[in-house]
């Protein structure tokens, strides 16, 4: 009865050494190059000479600080609406085609997901600069005299953040709705109900998981978005992480740019943290 | 179901419309890197090859080809072996803490890029890193292994592991049943997972901005700094090219995966 060791509790401690032994190297890297440089900036952002909160005061008082979060959260907001609005629509057919349409149209959606954002940011420019492609074709189909301005402005950068983060839409919605029972449907039809009826009573209610896991996403993907207001903006719309870039490379202003980058990592932190209550994060990150 | 009502055709031509504002820029650049045009012109005047040639001419942009092969290519070799034994460890291990160590192993996933750059770019500075191969391979290392992780954790939940503990059982110890029983059976997802890695090292660019420099900046960076000054068409043949090379190792991985495992 007494400290007789458990051959079984010592071969279990030793699979659990292994275990941890298999993870660490991975796990080493990812402290090593990440959580310690957060952290080091969260540090960097309170302690300059003594502790200090100068940098957070500036990020809230401060007119440009203000205004960029503003811009950044609005446009965020507007992208993923136009994203929910493009991507249901699509999810919705992929989800009511014979498999080999599905497979077709998931493989649209995909394709672009794997060219290069810098690639995507370079063809949008070559579509909807004042001699793109776009603007050629209105001339010449005498729709319009002068080209518009379609690009290095908020427009430009909002049309093409969405083409990027669309597929981030399409495919929780997609998942979500590939569990919908078409019973439920039929059910409904049975009963009789309207196409419209069911699909707004029965259908779009059970979606509404993939739209949270799919509207996060696009959302905080959006907050941190970087090269695509940089070459798509036209030096006015100035997110916020083109404030975090602007304090490093330009103003040396590490302190500034470490505080930006600290709310901005809470603000997405805070946004998972709040869904996670209602939705797995495995739903939400495992398209990426 | 294909009783076409109003509602269903009006969901036909905007699914139609999407679709094709997601295809369209893709293969908008290919005819432009055929062009003979030195400006954009739609449609180009002639076929030509000049930007092809313009890229394999110029040492700036075949250095920045080598860098990102290279870098790729390293990146693979690290990142795959730690991600398998990463994705082994915590899909076999009834450890609690294995939860966690699993979500912060996909946190390059969570925290934005640009918060990610910066930090690094501090970190390289104190310890020398900056403008250093061994110092972007690190970087893509990192941001590559949540594309292994969760590739080869897929893999793994199709995979029975009573069967290794069979071999085990048999005499085989652990290593060895691990490389003649699982392995064998999980390759697909693990070549995956390294294309998918290898990917992401090559179209990387945010991180690359920040910590490379001198000779050892991959053809993102050239590519996003000649972007802010002018749209020169040497860069659709670039785009193009690495295109086609994102979307042969796209097909290979999903072929890889669809074969099971």
């Amino acid at each position: 009865m007494t400290s007789v060791p458990d051959p079984s509790q010592k071969h279990q401690r030793r699979e659990h050494g292994l275990m941890l032994a298999l993870v660490s190297p991975a796990l080493l890297v990812i402290l090593a190059l990440i959580v310690l440089p957060v952290g080091w900036l969260a540090w960097q952002s309170i302690y300059h000479d003594g502790f200090t909160l100068e940098n957070y005061r500036r990020v809230f008082t401060e007119d440009i600080y203000w205004r960029s979060f503003a811009l950044t959260f609005e446009i965020s907001l507007v992208v993923t609406g136009i994203a929910l609005l493009l991507g249901y629509p699509v999810a919705y057919l992929a989800n009511s085609v014979p498999k080999g349409w599905s497979i077709l149209i998931l493989s649209l959606v995909v394709l672009p997901f794997w060219t290069s954002v810098l690639v995507r940011a370079y063809a949008w420019l070559a579509l909807l600069q004042r001699t793109g492609v776009i603007n050629q074709l209105l001339r010449y189909l005498e729709v319009t005299s002068e080209p518009l301005a379609l690009v290095h402005n908020t427009f430009g950068t909002v049309v093409a953040t969405v083409h990027i983060l669309l597929p981030f839409m399409v495919l929780p919605l997609y998942a979500t709705m590939q569990k919908i029972p078409s019973d439920l449907m039929q059910a409904g039809a049975s009963l009789g109900a309207s196409p419209s009826l069911t699909f707004v009573r029965v259908f779009l209610p059970l979606s509404l998981p993939g739209v949270l896991a799919g509207c996060t996403m696009v959302f905080v993907l959006c907050l941190g978005f970087y090269i695509t207001p940089e070459l798509l903006g036209g030096g006015r719309t100035v997110m916020v992480s083109m404030l975090v870039s602007r304090n490093v490379e330009l103003y040396n202003q590490f302190g500034a740019a470490s505080a930006v980058a600290v709310v901005l990592l809470l603000s997405v932190l805070a946004i998972f943290f709040v869904v996670s209550r209602f939705i797995s994060l495995d739903r939400i990150l495992g398209q990426k | 179901m294909t009783r076409l009502s109003p509602a269903r055709i009006a969901l036909y031509v905007i699914s139609a419309l999407v679709l094709i504002y997601l295809i369209l820029p893709v293969l908008i650049i290919a005819p432009i890197s055929f062009s003979s045009a030195r400006f954009l012109t739609f449609p180009p005047p002639s076929f030509s090859l000049r930007w092809y040639q313009q890229y394999f001419s110029n040492a700036a942009w075949m250095q920045a080809t080598r860098v990102t092969l290279t870098v790729a290519l390293l990146t693979v070799l690290i990142a795959t072996p730690l991600g398998v034994s990463a994705a082994y460890a915590i899909s076999q291990s009834k450890l609690r803490i294995m939860r966690l160590i699993h979500m912060m192993l996909l946190l390059p996933l969570v925290v934005p890029i640009i918060i990610t750059a910066v930090g690094i770019f501090f970190l390289y500075a104190k310890i020398g890193l900056v403008a250093t191969l061994p110092g972007l391979v690190l970087a893509n290392v990192m941001l590559g292994l949540p594309y292994v992780i969760i590739s080869v954790l897929a893999g793994l939940q199709s995979f029975d592991p009573a069967q290794e503990m069979v071999a085990r059982s048999l005499g085989m110890n652990r290593l060895r049943s691990f490389f003649a029983v699982t392995l064998p059976q999980i390759k697909s997802s693990v070549v995956a997972g390294g294309i998918f890695a290898f990917i992401s090292a090559m179209d990387e660019t945010i991180v690359a901005l920040f910590i490379s420099g001198g000779q050892y900046q991959p053809l993102t960076k050239r590519m996003f700094t000649a972007l802010r000054d002018e749209i020169d068409p040497t860069i659709a043949a670039i785009s193009t090219l690495m295109t086609a090379a994102s979307f042969v190792l796209v097909l290979l991985a999903s072929a890889r995966q669809k074969k099971g495992g």
